[in-house]
């Protein structure tokens, strides 16, 4: 009976062909009709939005052309964000990875409760990111828990505070050895904005972790068994072996790292809004906020969303090229 | 966050399969150096864990202050408060918060619902029916992962002030129901289901749609169940849209999180008050990761990370 069904199934299934035919658009039309109305009509819109002029509150749409997209070149405002952004990114991403994989190799450990640890870690990163912020926008502020345990301690905290500081960290870091004046592009991102990288790491780490743990125990033990026969110590099986064989998850979580930070909005829309202080802080996903809904320029916060999306499309295409094609997505 | 629109390399945990633990890999006898590993990896591990607790545990203790208590941080009152209080609780219900939470847990509701039948049905047609145009439309939704909601929150709110349902219910729902993630997963979820169970069926004359009724659907629960969950992770955390897409004065139609972002800017250092929203916001979902923990963390493995 078995062998009658597996050779059934090898043999083409014409009979239903046209039903599944009909079936099967019917079983995706609704996904697709949702999807096409809801996303890829959006993009064509954002596309054309971004040629024109328009206050969404009065009819009249001029075409400006490619007006919105010259506008960067001499609008202080984007170069700032993308600016910010850039620091935000290559700030946060390397650390949660590193910590990532850092507490992964030490809770893979033969360590008891590593369940608990597990739960502990990923618990920020289901929270709401409101709630979060809120919060740390409490722990942050001159008389909150940061600098009350700082103190405690035997430092000084920032003046300003933390969220009130628009210093370059870098700029601050030279300014002790003598060198005042840095190129702005050079100073580092705010003390302000490190505040919000910091809690984005926080946020993020656990399940970073989660992850690389989950590819840690798919490294077969055999491997390592068969190093430290050849006499490899604990450094050597971690660079020979750990890294190499985590490397395609690197890979994963840095680019989902890059392109979810790039989008940040949230946190400063709670922590930092209109970009305090001295828009230090102002990201690019806060800018196509501020510029389509606060100040009703929607072509020209549609050119900010459309360069940001490149952003996006380029890192996940710069991950392909690099991976290679297989069965991920 | 924004809802995470990412993509997925690791294949997702959920399978028809029963979950493979695995122990660490080092096992057997250990020499005194590794003792020695283990126990200061145990204490860092410690020390991170309190780390990530002491935010949560600062606020709840909060939340239970008076507010001049909970300006004067001592070391005694930090996670204690020197005189428990239900006045920050009482003001948040003073507030609309009530109908906030309500309006979380409903269209948190719709999301699960809409989208357990809709990724469901697009899931299995993509995994198992054979039609024209199927792989293109595949990729076509794989493709609109890589889309984040800020760059599509524009043309949407234009779209949807076009179709009049801005500030409505339709508005934080219905943009939602279809979700390229959750199709993926329930995809990859039945071309993981033997296909001999269809096959006899379809000898005994079955149609389509009665074989995914009997015999797909009371096997796929498990998957639809990870898939409710993230949904409900999905929509109770959702910030920009209902932001963008309720307008200031609809107070009645505020989620959690835009109530809470709006009491911020009233309440700006009202803290206690500020604490006893946050954590009426996340007692749920905290509820729901400690029951359901299994699911959250496999989706973890394979779903997006947070902006």
């Amino acid at each position: 009976m078995q062998l009658a069904m597996s050779r059934q199934r090898r043999k083409p299934r014409n009979p239903t062909a046209t039903e599944d035919a009909i079936a099967g658009w019917i079983f995706i039309a609704p996904a697709i009709i949702l999807v096409s109305v809801f996303v890829f009509w959006p993009i064509v819109q954002i596309f054309w939005l971004s040629f024109h002029e328009w206050s969404v509150i009065t009819p009249e749409k001029p075409w400006v052309g490619l007006q919105n997209y010259r506008d960067f070149f001499h609008n202080p405002d984007f170069k700032l964000a993308f600016r910010n952004t850039l620091w935000y990114s290559i700030g946060v991403v390397p650390v949660q990875t590193f910590l990532g994989i850092f507490l992964a190799v030490l809770a893979n450990q033969k360590i008891r409760g590593r369940g608990f640890f597990r739960t502990a870690f990923y618990f920020p990163s289901i929270s709401s990111t409101v709630v979060i912020a809120v919060i740390f926008l409490w722990l942050y502020q001159q008389n909150g828990l940061i600098n009350f345990v700082l103190r405690k301690i035997g430092f000084s905290p920032p003046q300003p505070p933390w969220l009130a500081n628009p210093k370059g960290v870098i700029q601050m870091a030279l300014d002790t050895v003598g060198i005042h004046h840095v190129n702005p592009w050079f100073a580092g991102p705010s003390v302000a904005l490190l505040s919000i990288m910091m809690m984005a790491i926080w946020t993020s780490m656990g399940s970073y972790m989660v992850i690389f743990l989950a590819g840690l125990q798919d490294i077969p033990a055999e491997v390592y068994e068969a190093a430290a026969l050849d006499g490899a110590n604990a450094r050597q099986q971690f660079f020979g072996i750990t890294i190499p064989m985590l490397r395609p998850v690197i890979f994963f979580v840095v680019t989902l790292g890059f392109i979810g930070t790039f989008q940040v909005f949230d946190s400063i829309y709670i922590m930092a809004p209109g970009g305090a202080p001295a828009k230090t802080t102002l990201t690019l996903g806060y800018l196509v906020y501020q510029q389509g809904f606060q100040n009703f320029a929607m072509g020209y916060a549609s050119a900010v969303a459309i360069v940001l999306f490149a952003i996006i499309l380029a890192i996940y295409f710069v991950q392909r090229r690099i991976i290679g094609r297989g069965d991920q997505l | 966050m924004t809802p995470s629109n990412t993509t997925s390399a690791a294949a997702p945990a959920i399978t028809a399969g029963t979950p493979n633990r695995r122990e660490g890999q080092v096992r057997g006898s250990r020499t005194p150096a590794q003792r020695i590993i283990t126990a200061v990896a145990f204490i860092v591990l410690v020390f991170v864990a309190l780390l990530m607790f002491v935010p949560f545990l600062f606020s709840v203790a909060t939340s239970f202050k008076t507010a001049p208590d909970a300006a004067q941080l001592t070391l005694g009152s930090m996670f204690w408060p020197r005189e428990w209080t239900l006045a920050a609780y009482r003001t948040a219900l003073d507030s609309n918060i009530q109908r906030w939470f309500f309006n979380s847990a409903l269209v948190a509701l719709i999301w699960v619902i809409g989208r357990a039948a809709i990724d469901t049905l697009a899931g299995y047609a993509f995994a198992r029916m054979q039609f024209p145009g199927r792989d293109f439309m595949f990729m076509l939704i794989l493709g609109t992962m890589m889309v984040p909601g800020i760059v599509m929150i524009i043309p949407r709110f234009i779209l949807l002030k076009d179709l009049g349902i801005l500030n409505t219910y339709g508005a934080l729902t219905i943009p939602f129901l279809a979700d390229a993630f959750g199709i993926f997963l329930m995809k990859q979820f039945f071309e993981s289901i033997p296909i001999d169970l269809e096959d006899a069926a379809r000898i005994d004359g079955a149609s389509r749609f009665q074989i995914f009724r009997t015999i797909i659907l009371p096997n796929a629960v498990p998957a639809v169940s990870a898939l409710a969950i993230f949904s409900f992770q999905g929509s109770w955390n959702n910030f920009l849209e209902p932001l963008i897409f309720i307008s200031g004065g609809n107070t009645d139609l505020y989620t959690l999180p835009v109530g809470l972002a709006n009491f911020k800017s009233q309440y700006q250092t009202n803290w206690p008050v500020l604490m006893a929203i946050a954590v009426i916001t996340t007692v749920p979902i905290a509820l729901f990761f400690i029951v359901f923990q299994r699911y959250f963390i496999a989706s973890n493995v394979s779903s997006g990370v947070k902006g």
